[in-house]
């Protein structure tokens, strides 16, 4: 599943970074929309929703674009568990970027509510009425949503550590959008 | 192959330190935006708790309006609504309803007399996929202006301390209006006698994109009998429910739905103000209930009644109470339904 390439293809790197917007926006409108009666909470709502689903539809490019170009491989220096979790982590965070709006459209769908995209754009439901069905959901979409954040931290400092303790060009991999490859 | 690591000379205690900085700025930041940083702010669970009576919530039910019974029946939209907004619902046709009869209070074996306050909610569904649900009340104003005054409130008057009350009405005398109503108002015989209002502004767009604020109202066909309080001490702990049952058994009950539009100047926001009477009215259809079915096993048992679920061509407004109403509930719902084994659907199809 890797590639020669020094770094991630621009398509890839492209996405990488509005997802990485897309997701953080969308943990914090979580959350902060959670706590509040006031009316931002309806605004909140409302962008959730669409932003859910684009980051749905965004991941499953990202994944067809993974599985097209591939990723550049780690040093070969690099310790085999932080390798390992370097590697897990990248599962996981496709895993949640596909399962937290699914899990969002179907809770959704389990408790009755129109899931409204914008204006008079619904989606239909993907899941039939079950208040059952619908407190697994809700519980794992809140346990998921934290889940995901602690990895976004746990992958900054990562990235943070390669770049200012390593500089062994794991940053760069992904870093500065549109610059081309140099051959290596 | 990417180049090999230079190796660090020494600790590398600068970086680590950016690296805590930069994920611990992140954390906090979460942190804030969840809000559990600013004990002060309203919460839509805040709002759950003060509405719990010191007994604990009613397991496996609505946290307010908790005591209830469903319906199923039609909206008739008979097209004139069409002035007003796009929405499906108001050009001329027949479209199914789900609605529930309820009282308010948290408490699911309240006495029907003992009621402050009736409801009624309604989920109307047109063919085009778009649904219009309303919780409304008999009340024809709201308690308070903003969610976060409706805590203040409902803390105010679960306080011990008989000053916090005088504290609150003092700020929103408002409140004495609400209270006036809610004690003196006349109770019927039942809820087919009872109007129900929105209370909350809402924005309707007609098929030109004018937009009107309007409220409406369900007005009843039924005659209202008044009962005195000692004939309402009289009745039975669940009497609307079995009236509303005996009579729609015996034969369709009638709303009207009534629109009231704003005229340019009438504030929007404010649901604790009600509009000059003689604002222009529109009736868009009749509502008319067919079949009552007990709530344990009923069809409006998982339905979430937010306010701010609309078709398109109608829309919240100003007020921000939808907003507090539809954060409320939601929490409302996420544990009731999580809480449901303590309310359990029965195989008779009766009340438990």
């Amino acid at each position: 599943m890797t590639t020669n390439r020094t770094r991630f293809a621009v398509p890839q790197r492209l996405l990488h970074w509005l997802m990485a917007l897309c997701i953080l926006s969308m943990l914090f409108i979580g959350v902060g929309m959670v706590s509040t009666v006031s009316s931002k909470y309806l605004t909140l709502v409302q962008i959730h929703k669409p932003l859910g689903i684009a980051i749905l539809v965004l991941a499953l490019i990202r994944l067809s674009l993974r599985l097209y170009y591939k990723a550049p491989a780690l040093p070969a220096d690099l310790p085999l568990p932080i390798k390992l979790a370097a590697e897990l982590s990248q599962y996981i965070f496709y895993a949640l970027m596909i399962a937290m709006p699914l899990i969002g459209w179907a809770m959704l769908s389990a408790a009755a509510y129109p899931v409204v995209l914008f204006g008079s754009v619904h989606l239909p439901p993907i899941v039939p009425v079950s208040p059952a069905l619908h407190t697994l959901l809700w519980h794992a979409h809140y346990l998921l949503a934290f889940a995901f954040f602690a990895l976004i931290l746990g992958h900054v400092a990562a990235i943070l550590f390669h770049k200012l303790v390593r500089n062994d060009g794991v940053f760069e991999t992904m870093a500065t959008v549109l610059t081309h490859d140099q051959p290596d | 192959m990417v180049e090999s690591a230079a190796t660090p000379k020494s600790f590398p205690l600068k970086a680590l330190v950016i690296i805590a900085a930069v994920v611990g700025i992140a954390a906090l930041a979460f942190t804030y935006t969840a809000g559990w940083l600013s004990p002060h702010r309203v919460t839509p669970g805040k709002i759950l708790s003060a509405l719990q009576p010191p007994s604990g919530p009613p397991l496996g039910h609505r946290r307010n309006h908790a005591k209830g019974i469903c319906f199923t029946g039609t909206f008739e939209g008979n097209g004139q609504g069409t002035a007003l907004s796009s929405a499906q619902v108001f050009a001329r046709g027949q479209y199914p309803v789900i609605g529930r009869f309820n009282i308010g209070g948290s408490n699911p074996h309240e006495p029907d007399a003992m009621a402050q306050l009736r409801g009624f909610s309604t989920s109307i569904t047109t063919p085009d996929g778009q649904e219009w649900r309303s919780a409304m009340i008999d009340a024809p104003i709201f308690a308070a202006p903003t969610g976060q005054a409706f805590y203040q409130f409902l803390t105010a008057a679960g306080s011990k301390d008989p000053s916090a009350f005088k504290i609150y009405s003092a700020a929103h005398p408002e409140i004495l209006t609400f209270i006036g109503w809610v004690k003196s108002h006349p109770r019927t015989e039942s809820w087919a006698e009872d109007q129900f209002n929105s209370l909350n502004s809402f924005i309707l767009t007609d098929a030109s994109g004018a937009k009107h604020a309007v409220r409406w109202s369900f007005v009843p066909a039924a005659q209202a009998v008044t009962l005195t309080p000692e004939e309402l001490a009289k009745r039975g702990p669940d009497f609307l429910q079995q009236e509303i049952t005996q009579r729609v058994a015996a034969g369709p009950q009638h709303w009207d739905l009534v629109i009231t539009v704003a005229n340019p100047g009438d504030q929007t926001a404010d649901p604790t103000k009600a509009w000059p009477a003689d604002r222009r009215t529109v009736h868009a259809g009749e509502l008319t209930v067919q079949q009552i079915v007990p709530e344990a096993n009923g069809p409006c048992r998982d339905i979430n009644y937010d306010p701010t679920v609309l078709p398109s061509g109608m829309a919240t407004s100003d007020d921000p109470i939808p907003a507090a109403r539809s954060a409320a509930y939601a929490v409302s719902y996420d544990k009731r339904t999580a809480e449901a084994s303590h309310y359990p659907r029965t195989t008779t199809g009766g009340q438990p």
